[in-house]
Order: structure tokens, then C-alpha cells, then sequence
């Protein structure tokens, strides 16, 4: 059985190395993307697999289709206007595919 | 606050024997119930009345997520430390690796494994609750719950890990990973060059929980070293 969060068993519209943006917009509700990286730009770093939505799971509702969950490289500098810290820090989170667009610049 | 088990008499009278004392601490319990403990109890009765669930199911469960604890999680620090093959399997696919030490940590959450480095210093939050690797490393230290280590580890890791007793310097990259969703993570910290030759044991004794949440890094106690001079 292919398990459902194995890279082979789902699409996935980003690849590791490509240039995203986190969605700049409100959530009503239960929403697993921060508030704090919102708007930023970062690199996919690795597709982490499909997961049920937790924006329905945590309505009692199934959350499919599934969301396809990426790591998201960020700079620090690119995250807060004053990082304190050298250039080379980076900050890491989990994004679901619904929250991220292309980078265009 | 003494351990007043050991007497049963009462605190609240004048008992005259020269000190003041603090007032008895509060049970924990004491007070109105919160809504969540009233929708807990409710739901806990109905799965029962229902058959869901026994209360030693549950009691079960309880016992099993309380007698987690960090050592889980050293004694794969220390395979890793010592065993190459063992820690790429471990950073490959931590849930399998840790099947091979008889540690199963369920399939709740995923788990992923990130390395520290001479180059990057790794540490980890959640910013949005306090998810946490529970099934390796037991219940989360308060302080990891706090909105204040929440907030400022992301915004100020090396403010933060300074406080822990943690100067990384400039050089090293500090890399903050916020598990915001499905995954749960586990820092593999770097072995200190002075445990050449310690047995797996000893090593997992320096493997902290601090040290697998990154606002630690494992030190060698004096004594070992002079002992290994010796």
C-alpha cells in the first residue's frame, strides 16, 4: 500500500529549491499558517507529504482533499525588518501548498 | 514550600513552635471547573456509557504518555553518535530508525530529525501552540508552553539561546524550526570531541532534553574529562 503522504501518491505544484510567497491574507478560524509569515518570501526546502486540512479537521469536518504540506526555507532577514543575528540564520516552518504562490521577481 | 505529608496536623491553627509559615499550597484542582474540563469530563463519561472506551483504556493511556520520558530520545542520540549507518537512517526516516531501539512513537505525528553541525546550531518551537515530540521526549518543559519562548524564539533565537546558557557563535548558522503542522521534530545535537571511546550509555547521559529541543548542547562534566585524563 502506497502510504497516502508518500511523495509518489500525490501531485505537487512546488519542487525544493523554487521561490514562494506565503499568501498575505486573513484566516477565519483554525489556520496553521503564522500570522508572522504572511507576505514573506521564501525557497521550498522539501515536500513534506499530503496531509488532511486542519483548517476542516478542527471543524469535525474529514479535511479532504488532502493539502500538500511543504518545509519552507526562510532568511531571517527576510522574516523581521531588525534581525539582530547574521545574514547566514534562517527560520523553517510548515506551509500547506493552499498558502503559498509563485514568486515572480 | 515543605512537604507537609510526613504530619497531619493543622497548619491554620497557632501551633506555636516559633516560624511563620506559608500559607498550604492550593490543590491544583481547587476552584470552579473551565469549560474544557467540563467538555472533557462529558466526553470522557459518554465514551464509557457507550462502550468507546473503558476507564482503564484510559488510564492506560494516561500512564503510557506520562512514563515518556527524554531518555527515549538519548538513547537514539547516542546510537546515532556512535553507529553512522544508524543516524542516516535517522535522519532519513526517524519513525523506522526508531523502531529498530523498540521505540515506537506512533502514528500521530510525523517525525522528522535535524542535525547540528560545526556549521548550523538547530532549535526548535512552535509558535502557534507548543507542538512538541511528546513520544520521545515526554511532556514539554513548561517554559516551551510560555507565549514568551514561543514569540522570541523566533524572532531572537540567539537572545534566547544566550539565556540558555547557549553562545553560538557568529559564524554558525542558528536555523529555527517552527513545527507548524503535521510534522514533529527532534535536533540530533553534535557529540562533544571530548566523549571519544564513552559507551552508548554514557553518552545518552549528556544527551538532554534541552539539548534535543537545541536551547542546549551537550557538555562533558569535569569530572569525566579529568577522569579520562586520568
Amino acid at each position: 500500500m502506497v502510504r497516502p503522504n508518500a511523495p509518489a501518491a500525490f501531485q505537487h505544484r512546488f519542487a525544493p529549491g523554487q521561490a514562494v510567497r506565503v499568501a498575505d491574507r486573513p484566516a477565519l478560524g483554525h489556520c496553521r499558517t503564522p500570522w508572522y509569515l504572511r507576505g514573506k518570501s521564501g525557497t521550498i526546502a522539501a515536500v513534506q507529504g499530503a496531509y488532511r486540512n486542519p483548517e476542516l479537521l478542527a471543524y469535525h469536518r474529514p479535511g479532504l482533499p488532502r493539502r500538500v504540506l511543504y518545509k519552507v526555507l526562510f532568511k531571517q532577514a527576510d522574516v523581521w525588518g531588525r534581525y539582530a543575528g547574521p545574514a547566514g540564520d534562517h527560520l523553517e516552518a510548515d506551509i500547506y501548498e493552499h498558502w503559498l504562490e509563485p514568486q515572480t521577481t | 514550600m515543605h512537604d507537609h505529608d510526613d504530619h497531619d496536623h493543622d497548619h491554620d491553627d497557632d501551633h506555636g513552635h516559633g516560624h511563620p509559615h506559608a500559607p498550604p499550597q492550593k490543590d491544583h484542582d481547587t476552584g470552579p471547573a473551565s469549560a474544557y474540563e467540563v467538555l472533557e469530563e462529558a466526553i470522557r463519561q459518554l465514551l464509557i456509557e457507550k462502550g468507546v472506551l473503558t476507564p482503564q483504556e484510559i488510564a492506560a493511556q494516561v500512564d503510557r504518555m506520562d512514563s515518556r520520558t527524554p531518555a527515549l530520545g538519548a538513547k537514539a542520540v547516542a546510537r546515532a553518535w556512535v553507529d553512522p549507518a544508524f543516524k542516516r537512517r535517522l535522519l532519513a526516516d526517524t519513525r523506522a530508525a526508531l523502531l529498530e531501539l523498540d521505540i515506537d512513537i506512533g502514528t500521530l505525528a510525523e517525525f522528522r530529525t535535524v542535525e547540528s553541525t560545526a556549521k548550523v546550531h538547530n532549535v526548535i518551537v512552535c509558535t502557534l501552540c507548543s507542538c512538541y515530540p511528546k513520544m520521545l521526549l515526554g511532556i514539554p518543559p513548561a517554559w516551551y508552553k510560555s507565549l514568551a519562548y514561543r514569540s522570541r524564539a523566533v524572532a531572537d533565537p540567539r537572545g534566547v539561546l544566550a539565556e540558555f546558557g547557549v553562545e553560538v557563535p557568529k559564524g554558525v548558522e542558528v536555523r529555527v524550526h517552527d513545527s507548524t503542522a503535521d510534522l514533529r521534530y527532534l535536533v540530533l545535537p553534535m557529540r562533544p570531541k571530548a566523549t571519544r571511546g564513552w559507551s552508548e550509555a554514557e553518552l545518552a547521559a549528556i544527551a538532554t532534553r534541552d539539548c534535543m529541543i537545541g536551547t542546549a548542547v551537550p557538555t562533558v562534566p569535569r569530572r569525566a574529562k579529568s577522569k579520562r585524563a586520568a
